[in-house]
């Protein structure tokens, strides 16, 4: 049976177009590798097994071309047609969406193929994936430690060679920084770029799906096949330029900013170091880098944890006990001792937290002072971003300021928790694409280096990414996995 | 910024969840940090910037009034917890409510 660590689509699609493989063998390894590995590393909370290899196997009696075939896990916040949909929460326990999200639509239409739906903090609330309502996802480089959150599942599912290519969501760096902390390609579009139907909604004004791959071309596969106007999501847009798989070997003529004061807070030494390192083989390939200026980016952080928790209090409304999830009544309740009762039951303590402090964010006496101010500090994130695009074509930074850290270490201190996405949540705050990358190792842990762009210059990312990946030359299996796989 | 137990309990009945006596506690201290941090908007004058609702600038979309088919009855209650008489059963809506 062939080995899936360490597999990329692109290798998958070769292997399947010389028919050296049919789509059930190459189904059949991913399934039995996940029923093999997953007991310790819980990335998956439900595989589709049988179903799975059924889809697959129709490829192999109608014909095949393109990513037909090709399997890919599905963040369990992303509907599903009759298949448990839970977004990491007991109160979805069982739930069955009557619709496939858009993204799933079209990747069906593509001809990729559901391996299952993975772990993650519930409702996308953390950056650990403790907070999942189903127990932890454990880091493939070491297993004392986290993958990184909220889409932690998917970005250890690839780096653990469960699936080819993944689908996370991104409200604050849930995409990228677990792709960092699981030394994986992960990658946030611009706000529109791909639908947000049928992703059960976390901060609508913030959320975006994106894929994780082992290089940034599967990544642009995964992406192409995803992105573009839905009917159904009315922020979704037309891109304007197709998503192109880049194959740019060097970076003359690219400027790369950096933005210094933003840097010089928290970033570990380790992290540090391989980010320098990486900017140098990025002027090795031609690239000239220059400091730019986000003085507010300091203050993204706060904004982002006043705005992202006062859409959650206001779109996990839904979660009634009425129209479906759990309902908990007892006689003689009226409705609103049932709803207290329900949500007090199905909800975890980090999703109760931020529905306390988005209602109170929201809350007559204290709207202007808290929400008004954040949106205010939006603005000023934006411009910055503008006046920085003025004098470079992407900005680069660490991902994550530390590597991933031990399970429970932070789970006492929320601050400390929200700080992991201090690199990242400035550029969901302005809608921006960016894409996070392995730079190498620190304390044999990998670090994540961010590429961000203006918006829509998906493709300038991904042939920035592409270039320096191949002078990184990062090998990302994690070694504990390559030993038994031997 | 401190956070009272009393503002805990109001906030909870505003978000519809039970609160126990220990998550009350836990919550005022969790919330009161948390907003402590929060409080560093504050050293901005943002008197004269607009607020961003929307990273993009878009404007509103319409389309056709068409009508299309809707999903069948028992296929949208086959999901609901309490269906009754082919709708969404809740319990009493009048009475006290604050």
């Amino acid at each position: 049976m062939i080995e899936t660590l360490g597999l990329t689509a692109e290798r998958c699609i070769e292997l399947l177009d010389a028919g050296e493989i049919s789509c059930r063998e190459l189904m059949a390894a991913y399934l039995e590798r996940i029923e093999r590995e997953d007991g310790d590393l819980h990335a998956f909370l439900r595989t589709r097994g049988e179903r799975a290899l059924a889809e697959a196997e129709r490829f192999d009696s109608e014909g095949r071309s393109g990513l037909q075939g090709v399997p890919i896990a599905l963040k369990d916040i992303l509907c599903t047609r009759g298949e448990e949909t839970t977004a990491g929460s007991r109160i979805l326990e069982g739930h069955l969406p009557l619709y496939d999200a858009g993204v799933v639509t079209r990747l069906r239409a593509a001809g990729l193929v559901p391996l299952g739906k993975t772990n993650m903090d519930e409702f996308a609330m953390g950056s650990s994936t403790e907070n999942s309502g189903f127990g932890p996802t454990h880091n493939p480089w070491d297993r004392e430690r986290v993958p990184g959150g909220s889409s932690g599942g998917s970005a250890a599912a690839v780096a653990a060679g469960f699936a080819p290519l993944s689908l996370g969501t991104d409200t604050g760096g849930s995409i990228r920084q677990p792709a960092a902390l699981c030394g994986v390609v992960g990658m946030k579009p611009t706000y529109g770029a791909v639908s947000r139907h049928g992703l059960i909604a976390f901060a609508s004004s913030l959320d975006q799906v994106g894929p994780f791959a082992l290089t940034v071309r599967d990544c642009a596969l995964a992406l192409a096949a995803i992105a573009g106007h839905d009917r159904c999501d009315s922020t979704s847009v037309p891109l304007p330029d197709p998503i192109a798989v880049p194959d740019r070997e060097d970076l003359s003529g690219v400027t790369i900013g950096v933005p210094e004061s933003l840097l010089a807070q928290g970033v570990e030494p380790g992290v540090r170091e391989s980010f320098d390192q990486a900017m140098r083989l990025a002027e090795g390939l031609g690239a000239s880098v220059h400091e730019v200026e986000l003085p507010h980016a300091p203050y993204a952080l706060p904004a982002y944890y006043l705005i992202a928790p006062a859409e959650a209090s206001a779109n996990l409304a839904r979660f009634d006990g009425v129209r479906y999830g759990l309902r908990l009544e007892e006689a003689g309740d009226s409705i609103i001792e049932m709803y207290g009762r329900t949500r007090a039951r199905g909800f975890g303590d980090e999703v109760k937290r931020r529905i306390m402090l988005g209602t109170y964010a929201l809350s007559s006496g204290y709207y202007d002072a808290y929400y008004g101010s954040a949106q205010r500090v939006r603005t000023l994130i934006r411009r910055d971003f503008d006046s920085a695009f003025a004098g470079c074509d992407v900005i680069a930074s660490p991902t994550s300021p530390t590597v991933a850290f031990r399970i429970g270490e932070r789970a006492d201190d929320p601050w400390a928790m929200y700080a992991s996405d201090v690199l990242t949540v400035p550029v969901n705050l302005a809608g921006l694409p960016g894409i996070s990358i392995p730079s190498g190792l620190a304390e044999g842990l990998p670090v994540g280096f961010q590429l961000v762009g203006p918006a829509f210059a998906e493709n300038r990312i991904l042939q920035v990414a592409h270039a320096l990946e191949g002078a990184i030359a990062f090998d990302p299996t994690p070694p504990g996995m390559r030993e038994a796989a031997r | 910024m401190s956070i009272s137990r009393d503002d805990v309990l109001h906030v909870a009945r505003l978000a519809r969840l039970t609160v126990s006596d220990q998550e009350v506690d836990r919550m005022s201290e969790q919330l009161s940090t948390i907003l402590g941090h929060v409080e560093a908007l504050s050293k901005l004058e943002l008197a004269e910037v607009p607020p961003t609702a929307h990273a993009l600038s878009i404007e509103n979309v319409v389309r056709a009034d068409t009508a299309r088919p809707s999903w069948p009855r028992d296929e949208v209650l086959s999901e609901a917890p309490a269906p009754q008489d082919g709708g969404f059963r809740v319990p009493p809506t009048g009475g006290a409510v604050e």
